[in-house]
């Protein structure tokens, strides 16, 4: 457990307390992916966690995000004890809250990136999503990219697209399962970068990796093993300075 | 309906010129279905994204419909794209946790069209899942999240369907399912561009052509196809 309390007195914007989650399969075969779980990410943080394949990582995301409820003990987003609301409830504080990298939905390639961006929040008014979708794209830095297609962007351009399409609701916090798993050195570096900036910015990050290059970025590394956590500790890299508010 | 005359294609990669496409003429007419093969890197995946207007030429002409498309500026590129050509991909690209019929509906959602739910329902009994209209893609089966991906293709009525890989990402018997779904289409006078490098599925279509390094290997009409056969 980490020994030192983050920087000044935030607020904590995860919480999740003796957190366990089961997959029952056929029915009857309980499989369980997560045990005892205690985290708390403070507003602002950027986490990595670590762990094998089937240790867990992405169940933990799942968690996290809200796409999947705690099996046993609590998880408060935001302050709020997500498994006592109506699912109504639980759609309005995510979109508030938490933007979710998926891995499988990836950009559609016969759209334009903006209309990409906006695909969340498709059956909103045109013109406010327009409007939203190209702040998002400002805070990823390819403003001017909205009207091109996805066939002519670069790796790392396209992965920022995603995460544009993540942050559509300016949500307090981001999720990635593996923002760098497909991409080359230098477009993984780029990526990384960018989430600095976002973090910079005051954004909570949370993400998972299986490379030690991409985990490096965080202030923290929460290591999972067998669904448990084994390690939590600070890299000792600090939160960017703020230099870049407007992100 | 498609005619491409010594279309080039060329990426730079720092100061270096890469030529991906050589010099291609092809002409795909109306109610056609022709499948288009080559190994990784033969410049398959280019040739659909020029024939799909996702990517411009670097050089030579494309008329698609009677228009020359290849020196129109995006937004007009945009609009051919809209009302002319339906994609379908290796990878369904729907949208999660949303329903088929509104997965189906996206296409009139950016054109701003209203009584979208009618039209989406259509085209969903037309691929056979006029009984799953409400579920969800994490509820569905690959051949059935494709299904769902083709109705979303064929909703603006296109003037044709082009499937990159369209079978990729499914096992055979959904392969051979999806595929016989896309030659009844094409019996119905949809015209068909099917870009894949399996030789079973591009048995189904009427005609193969075979790129290999960037240029027009051979074009052949396909003497027995896969679906006239079962």
């Amino acid at each position: 457990m980490p020994g030192d309390v983050p920087a000044g007195r935030r607020r904590h914007v995860i919480e999740l307390d003796g957190v366990g989650k089961v997959y029952r399969t056929g029915g009857r075969v309980e499989v369980p992916a997560l045990h005892d779980i205690d985290l708390t990410i403070a507003d602002g943080e950027m986490v990595a966690v670590v762990g094998d394949s089937g240790s867990g990582t992405s169940t933990l995301l799942n968690v996290l995000s809200c796409l999947d409820l705690p099996s046993r003990g609590r998880y408060r987003l935001d302050g709020t004890d997500v498994g006592r609301l109506s699912e109504r409830r639980l759609r309005r504080l995510r979109g508030r809250t938490v933007g979710f990298v998926f891995q499988s939905f990836d950009l559609i390639p016969d759209v334009t990136v903006r209309r990409n961006v906006e695909l969340p929040m498709i059956y909103t008014r045109t013109r406010k999503r327009r409007a939203k979708a190209r702040r998002a794209l400002e805070r990823v830095g390819l403003a001017e990219h909205e009207a091109d297609m996805p066939v002519e962007l670069f790796e790392a351009q396209r992965r920022k697209v995603l995460i544009a399409r993540a942050l559509i609701n300016d949500p307090s916090v981001l999720l990635d399962d593996e923002p760098t798993g497909e991409l080359d050195a230098d477009s993984a570096a780029e990526v990384m970068e960018l989430f600095s900036q976002l973090n910079g910015a005051g954004r909570t990050i949370v993400y998972a990796t299986h490379s030690e290059e991409t985990a490096g970025y965080a202030q923290r590394i929460v290591e999972l093993r067998d669904g448990r956590v084994v390690a939590d500790r600070r890299t000792g890299r600090r939160r960017p300075p703020p230099t870049l508010r407007a992100v | 309906m498609i005619e491409l005359e010594g279309i080039t294609k060329s990426y730079r990669m720092g100061t270096t010129e890469m030529p991906v496409l050589h010099g291609i003429d092809l002409s795909i007419a109306a109610g056609d279905m022709v499948a288009i093969m080559g190994p990784s890197g033969s410049g398959k995946s280019t040739l659909m994204n020029i024939l799909g207007c996702l990517d411009t030429p670097t050089g030579g002409r494309y008329r698609l419909d009677g228009t020359d498309v290849s020196q129109l500026t995006k937004r007009q590129l945009a609009r051919v794209r809209g009302s002319q050509i339906g994609f379908v991909f290796q990878s369904f690209n729907l949208i999660p946790r949303t329903d088929a019929i509104r997965n189906v509906e996206l296409p009139l959602v950016y054109s701003g069209i209203r009584r979208r739910h009618r039209r989406a329902r259509s085209a969903l009994e037309q691929v056979g899942l006029g009984e799953r209209l409400r579920h969800m893609p994490s509820e569905l089966s690959g051949g059935q999240k494709q299904r769902v991906a083709i109705a979303r293709a064929l909703i603006n009525e296109p003037s044709i369907l082009l499937a990159d890989e369209p079978t990729g990402a499914l096992d055979t018997r959904s392969s051979v399912e999806i595929m016989e779904l896309l030659v009844d289409l094409n019996n119905a006078g949809a015209t068909i561009v099917v870009i894949t490098h399996e030789e079973e599925i591009a048995e189904f279509a009427k005609r193969i052509v075979r790129l290999r390094d960037g240029v027009i290997g051979s074009d052949e009409p396909v003497r027995e196809r896969a679906s006239l056969s079962a």
